[in-house]
């Protein structure tokens, strides 16, 4: 048999799924990307302004957006599989909401409305899964369609109002352990604890698509579900347990944001899945699937927050600060492909 | 050799017709919904018919339609564009400014300007789009947060209040041609870019090349259809209508405000393509049928606020409605699929 | 180099010469000259990676030659792309046909050159289906202009093409394996209508793996090995062994080999009455322990669908497997691997294996619970044990980490087969499994098919090549309009007596 004669492309490391804990393989080419706009942004805004060095005060702004990080983090298994999910933010604002009405309207103890809460994000994530799964929809339809859906269901169920009622005057609130979890610091450091929420949950997620079967069947699917099929990878099965997932963090951010904001409202994190999105994706997850981990999208969220907070310090208005935000999402994608074709 | 008698190739033939059958029952179907809806709410609440609510819900359409026929052939190149609610902002904004500093400056300039804002943002779409092969959720995404960035930076944070709208552009929206209130001009000009897209898209080769591009985008390359160009037209189009809506809103609602403008818009956009039968896969879809589910849902709008629905639901009815329409249809293409091909 | 009796008076419409290729540095073309004739049917036939798709490419425009001439009527031209060459009168028949699915018959054959009423740029849809409703009859298919084309057969789709092509005057018709997905009946037809267009003057260049095929069509045959011209002459001057011999470059006596002597145990597969609405009916059959059983018939003749049904890619309307004397319901592949039984498609590039990822992640795919106890995936178990399929299958690579689209498709079947051989089946259904491999990597399968079933495992080959059907079953199916028209015992099978039972004269079950 006559030998093939070798391919003669330049050997490179490719995207392709990493395992192993080598340095060079965490650090995928998008990921070191993003690690330099951070570290850029970092040198950037302390130049701009010298309050801006005050790590504490950096630490804690990590809180403000900490829901779009955790949303992220539901997102990247998602993505990588190859599907999206926009109702994110709806499943945060609706279990948000139920919490509210479960333990002012309802009387429930806070600990049973805060399972009872998590259970609910799974469940309404699953509910994506299993549209997506039954029908053969996009998951672009499916999850446009509940990103209404859920956050009408929850404006149904509060109007405009919020939980605690307006009317109530700051008497009647959630209980005083529940609230100011960002206020929470670890062992005398200045990371709060939705930080170190995020980051333990990023770890395990980034074990589970590293070092299991699971994971490695998450990014099979994204690559070819119909051949990852045909190779008895249970699809339907995994699609579902990551909507789930999606969902389950979703509404695990709501409860923060409560904690936060002592107030649950119908239209909390409105616009946020698009961020959490850009999040992902600015951490070199393709769009496409089959490709990326959770490094990057959490160096994406410390970026965004730096970003934000540079802006903030200096001056920028929150909604001007969108056009930094939109700039960099295309500007990264960009020099991400431009990269990539260069090397090949 | 003996001819067979190949009995599943008959049954693919008369599948085929059946297929032609039920997607002119897609689209009857929608009809169909919509007069369902219409006596239902007239049936419980008979004011539903009274000539004000019927204005109201032809008031309604414009802004959607405008953009709709834009967004429509972006979906049929498998495409998406999420931006148009920033652009319409910024058109609108840039405009009013230009209103605030010169309340006399000539309204159709104006609107030309409007026009032109737009297309700038939608070329921009269609650059990274077409040329730097960016995943068109991915730019749409980003151009949506930049805009609508710009429109504050713009703007100041400050909206353009009544006083600085001119009054013949508000006069758009409450008299029509020979001087009746029933039918505003506003709904006229919508009415004229859905036949004008129509005909764009039945009656031109680029219109034609759209089809074939969301069809299959390799054959189209090697038949010699300019894609890149075509892409790129397409979503310039849809940033140019939506920088014409930016007027459409100041004339309907009589200000425009960086913060309100324009935003979840894409979401009602995207819903009234989707319900009007186009498909997310590309390659089909038409202008009358978006058109349609524009109107149904200006209708369910209106008829929730007849029936003294609270305007909380209206959110949740939207996304019941996108999903049922979606589902409708997967089950008729799963159906179709089955009785054809036998897969 | 042979060549035998050319007809050197009728100038060639088209030809070329000294034409080189190559792709990144391999060259796949070397010094080719070629030549066309109106009226003429010419066959190009080689192994794999010969070079003909290339050549074939390359006279429609999609690449350009890295050097060498092509000359159009005598002279000398350059043809930048696809659409050029449309214009030239030069049309590509693609193997997998590009079509609209949601636009018409009629459009599909005029996109990119819809006719415009005159002056204004007004697409005249009269003009347009006047004119596919000609084109379609001059071919002589029945085809509704205005049906969709969504769901229509492949062949059909094909006929598309070709009208396209006509559309455009096309005076060189360049067809890319253009039988490789059609049934018998349709490939009658296609050659009725290619002898229809020759004999009007057209010149056909035509690419199959199929010997009998060519000779039967073709007025000239030209032989490519290894990307050079070997031989040239007319199908009635050379016989089917030489013209292999040309192709292979060694005289091969027998293609197959079958490694004899092994025992056949009970039944391991056993089905019975299996049937689906429009793919077939009332299946049943057995697989025994070290047989090899294979299926033939004509393409799409239900072959491909029961193996599907039986991996759980397709559900069925009726009936029962038992594996192993159990009764299964298998819904998923998933369920058919447990059970022991698996699947090897025909299509490695869309569901055989994923091209873009690693050739280890491949070979792992599907057993990856035998490598994680508990979930925890252990590396060095992967790579020890796709080393020891690398090397046991003889697979030849650069790195288990390169992707597995880089390998060769003799090597990628191999790869795919690693897969399927770690979940430690007890029943293998091959789908083509020596399709698109050439003629050395082929025996190679044979030997390890021959193996595999000594070792007791049962094996149920789908083949749609004859050669291989007798060479290697134990007892064969025959499959036609989806129901069994006959199984036969290795003994008393014959070609004929197949192709009888393919093509419906014998119905020995009905």
């Amino acid at each position: 048999m006559s030998i093939k004669k070798p391919s003669t492309t330049v050997i490179r490391k490719t995207n392709t799924t990493s395992t192993g804990l080598s340095v060079l393989n965490i650090l995928t080419r998008s990921e070191i990307l993003t690690l330099f706009l951070l570290i850029l942004a970092f040198v950037v805004g302390t130049i701009l302004s010298p309050y801006f060095l005050d790590i504490p005060f950096l630490l804690n702004n990590t809180s403000t957006y900490i829901e779009i990080g955790i949303m992220g983090l539901g997102l990247v298994a998602v993505i990588i599989n190859g599907e999206i999910d926009l109702s994110v933010e709806s499943t945060l604002a609706l279990v948000a909401c139920v919490a509210g009405v479960l333990f002012f309207d309802l009387h429930f103890p806070m600990p049973i409305v805060l399972v009872i809460s998590l259970a609910l994000g799974a469940a309404l994530g699953w509910l994506n899964g299993f549209l997506v799964t039954r029908t053969s929809l996009p998951s672009l339809l499916v999850t446009l369609a509940t990103l209404a859906l859920y956050r009408g269901a929850a404006n149904i169920l509060v109007g405009d109002d919020s939980r605690p009622k307006l009317a109530w005057s700051r008497e009647i609130v959630f209980p005083s352990w529940f609230l100011g979890v960002e206020k929470v610091h670890i062992l005398g450091t200045p990371i709060p604890l939705p930080l170190v929420i995020l980051i333990v949950l990023a770890v395990i997620i980034g074990i589970i698509l590293a070092k299991t079967t699971f994971g490695r069947w998450v990014y099979a699917i994204g690559t070819n579900e119909q051949a990852a099929r045909y190779s008895g990878i249970p699809t339907a099965r995994v699609k579902r347990i990551l909507f789930t997932l999606s969902g389950f963090l979703a509404g695990l951010a709501g409860l923060i944001m409560v904690s936060r904001l002592g107030v649950a409202r119908y239209d909390h994190a409105r616009g946020w899945a698009l961020d959490a999105i850009t999040a992902v994706v600015l951490g070199g997850v393709s769009i496409e699937g089959g490709k990326g981990g959770v490094l990057g999208p959490v160096l994406a969220f410390l970026l965004i927050v730096i970003l934000r907070t540079g802006m903030g310090v200096a001056n920028i208005k929150a909604e001007s600060q969108l056009a930094v935000i939109g700039a960099l999402l295309i500007g990264a994608v960009l020099t991400s492909n431009f990269i990539e074709r260069f090397h090949k | 050799m003996t001819t067979v008698s190949n009995i599943p190739k008959v049954q693919r033939i008369s599948g085929t017709n059946m297929a032609i059958r039920l997607a002119r029952f897609r689209e009857i179907g929608i009809i169909l919904l919509l007069i369902l809806i219409v006596l239902g709410a007239s049936v419980v609440e008979p004011s539903f018919l009274k000539p004000f609510n019927i204005r109201t819900i032809f008031l309604w359409l414009p802004l959607l339609t405008v953009i709709a026929m834009g967004e429509v052939m972006v979906i049929i190149t498998k495409g998406i564009d999420v931006s148009v609610g920033s652009t319409m902002a910024l058109a609108g904004i840039s405009v009013g400014m230009i209103w605030r500093q010169n309340p006399s400056f000539n309204i159709y300039a104006s609107t030309g300007i409007a026009i032109l804002i737009g297309l700038a943002a939608g070329a921009l779409n269609g650059a990274l789009i077409a040329w730097a092969k960016l995943p068109p959720i991915i730019a749409t995404l980003g151009t949506l947060n930049a805009y609508r960035g710009l429109t504050f930076i713009v703007s100041g944070g400050r909206q353009i209040d009544p006083n600085y709208v001119p009054r013949k552009i508000i006069f758009w929206s409450i008299k029509g041609p020979f001087g009746n209130e029933m039918v505003p001009w506003v709904v006229v000009i919508a009415f004229f870019i859905t036949v004008v897209t129509w005909a764009f898209l039945h009656y031109t080769v680029t219109g034609r090349n759209i089809y074939a591009i969301g069809g299959n985008l390799n054959a189209s390359r090697l038949r010699g259809v300019p894609v890149e160009w075509t892409i790129f037209l397409v979503y310039t189009i849809t940033g140019a209508l939506a920088g014409f809506s930016g007027i459409l809103y100041a004339s309907r609602f009589g200000f425009v405000n960086p913060g309100e403008t324009g935003v979840g818009f894409e979401l009602t956009v995207i819903a009234a393509v989707v319900i009007g039968g186009t498909s997310m896969f590309g390659g089909s879809g038409s202008a009358f049928g978006v058109f349609i589910g524009c109107l149904l849902l200006a209708v369910i709008n209106v008829a929730l606020a007849v029936l003294g629905v609270a305007a909380t639901w209206q959110l949740a009815v939207y996304g019941a409605v996108i999903l049922l329409a979606a589902i409708a249809d997967a089950l008729i293409q799963l159906k179709l699929r089955r009785a054809i091909t036998g897969e | 180099m042979v060549i035998m009796h050319m007809n050197a008076n009728q100038p060639p419409l088209m030809a070329t010469k000294g034409i080189c290729m190559d792709f990144g540095g391999v060259n796949v073309l070397k010094n080719i000259d070629f030549e066309i004739r109106s009226g003429t049917i010419h066959g190009l036939i080689g192994e794999n990676g010969a070079g003909k798709s290339t050549l074939l490419k390359i006279l429609a425009g999609v690449y350009q030659p890295k050097s060498g001439t092509i000359l159009l009527n005598g002279e000398p031209i350059v043809i930048h792309n696809p659409h050029a060459a449309g214009m030239m009168g030069i049309a590509l028949i693609h193997q997998e046909p590009l079509t609209f699915p949601d636009l018409d018959v009629a459009e599909n054959i005029f996109v990119g050159r819809q006719p415009v009423t005159n002056g204004i740029p007004v697409i005249d849809w009269s003009n347009i289906y006047r004119r596919a409703d000609n084109l379609l009859k001059q071919l002589g298919v029945d085809l509704n202009p205005h049906a969709k084309v969504r769901g229509m057969s492949i062949a059909d789709q094909q006929m598309i093409e070709i009208a396209g092509a006509l559309s455009q005057n096309a005076k060189i018709l360049l067809m890319d394996e253009p039988t490789a997905a059609l049934t018998s009946n349709e490939v009658n037809k296609l050659f009725n209508i290619m002898r229809k267009l020759r004999d009007e003057g057209t010149a056909i260049v035509f690419i199959s793996h199929r010997l009998e095929e060519m000779i039967e069509i073709s007025d000239e045959i030209t032989v490519l090995r290894d990307g050079e011209k070997v031989g040239e002459c007319r199908p009635k001057d050379i016989s089917m062994d030489d013209i292999i011999q040309l192709m292979v470059g060694r005289k091969i006596s027998t293609l197959f080999e079958k490694v004899k002597g092994y025992n056949i145990g009970k039944p391991v597969l056993e089905v019975s009455g299996l049937s689906r609405a429009m793919k077939f009916e009332d299946i049943s059959f057995d697989v025994r322990e070290g047989e090899i059983v294979g299926m033939a018939g004509l393409i799409g003749s239900g072959q491909r669908d029961v193996a599907r049904a039986l991996f759980g890619t397709l559900g069925i309307d009726r009936g029962t497997v038992k594996i192993a004397g159990e009764f299964v319901k298998i819904r998923h592949p998933r369920d058919a691997v447990s059970k022991g039984l698996i699947y090897l498609p025909e299509d490695r590039q869309a569901i055989g294996l994923l091209m873009p990822m690693s050739v280890m992640h491949n070979v792992t795919l599907a057993a990856l619970e035998k490598f994680s106890p508990g979930g925890w995936l252990r590396e060095k178990e992967e790579k020890a044990a796709t080393q020891e399929y690398i090397d046991k299958l003889r697979i030849v690579l650069r790195s288990m980490t390169q992707p597995v689209r880089e390998l060769s498709g003799g090597n990628q079947q191999k790869v795919a087969l690693s897969k399927w051989l770690l979940t430690k089946p007890k029943i293998m259904i091959l789908d083509e499994p020596t399709h698109g491999i050439d003629v050395g990597a082929k025996a190679e399968v044979h030997r390890l098919m021959g193996e595999l079933a000594s070792q007791g495992i049962a094996i149920l080959m789908i083949s749609s090549e004859l050669p291989e059907i007798l060479a290697m079953s134990d007892r064969i199916i025959v499959m036609h309009e989806g129901r069994i028209t006959s199984i036969l015992e290795k003994n008393e099978a014959t070609a004929e007596k197949i192709m009888a039972a393919a093509t419906g004269l014998i119905n020995e079950r009905a």
